[in-house]
């Protein structure tokens, strides 16, 4: 599974992105953060609160409790903040 | 037509581009985004705008798919800068073509409400305080919101 975290859930992650195989219990995006949070104290912090944090599985944003799967790529990031002011 | 580039763009230039060769074409609007040199009342050294790649071409491809789809348009044109930018630089021009104006003039408005609130692009803003990351702001949500009441 390839994961990648950007802005500020990058920074606080460590890293840009990794290469990861979760057990085979982790079938699902709850299961996925509940998983990555155990990782570390970085990815704990980063993903800690939901409501700050956007999902897009494949390059397509996601909702609720999609499934994810070991091809999939994952990425983290906070509310988009692109164009113009 | 939708580009992502570090470099910066020549507005004249493309707008005649888009509108070459299509002399059924009767008006182009544009929107040219710029780096402002404050942000709530602070001031702005500097900015960074990072983005997803892959993703980013993919998801500005579908909000022009869908600028199309609602609005009768010859021509459309979306480039986003990445990258270190300064204050005064352009950080992005949407231009959209039709044979009557008010097409142009309402697809150029979503293009640029869409695109802010769907393409994932960070800023990170440089000030004498140290950076620091933009947070997304609920008028722009409200501004994009405004296109799913009167489209759909």
């Amino acid at each position: 599974m390839k994961l990648y975290y950007f802005a500020w859930v990058r920074e606080k992650v460590g890293v840009k992105e990794e290469v990861l195989t979760p057990p085979e219990g982790v079938r699902d995006l709850a299961g996925l953060i509940a998983w990555l949070k155990e990782r570390s104290p970085a990815h704990a912090e980063a993903l800690a609160d939901p409501r700050m944090v956007r999902v897009a599985i494949n390059q397509n944003y996601v909702a609720g409790n999609p499934p994810v799967g070991p091809e999939d790529e994952i990425a983290f990031f906070p509310p988009v903040t692109g164009g113009a002011p | 037509m939708i580009r992502v580039q570090q470099e910066d763009f020549d507005v004249g230039a493309e707008l005649a581009k888009l509108a070459a060769g299509n002399p059924g074409i009767g008006g182009i609007t544009s929107f040219v985004g710029t780096v402002r040199n404050h942000a709530e009342n602070q001031e702005i050294q500097a900015m960074t705008l990072e983005h997803y790649p892959g993703m980013t071409e993919k998801a500005l491809e579908d909000i022009e798919a869908e600028a199309r789809r609602r609005w009768p348009l010859e021509a459309s044109l979306i480039i986003h800068r990445v990258g270190r930018l300064e204050p005064g630089d352009r950080i992005v021009l949407v231009a959209t073509a039709s044979k009557h104006r008010e097409a142009a003039f309402e697809s150029c408005r979503f293009l640029i409400d869409w695109l802010k609130t769907k393409a994932p692009f960070w800023k990170q803003e440089e000030t004498v305080e140290g950076p620091r990351w933009v947070a997304a702001r609920a008028e722009d949500d409200a501004a994009a919101d405004r296109w799913t009441k009167e489209g759909a």
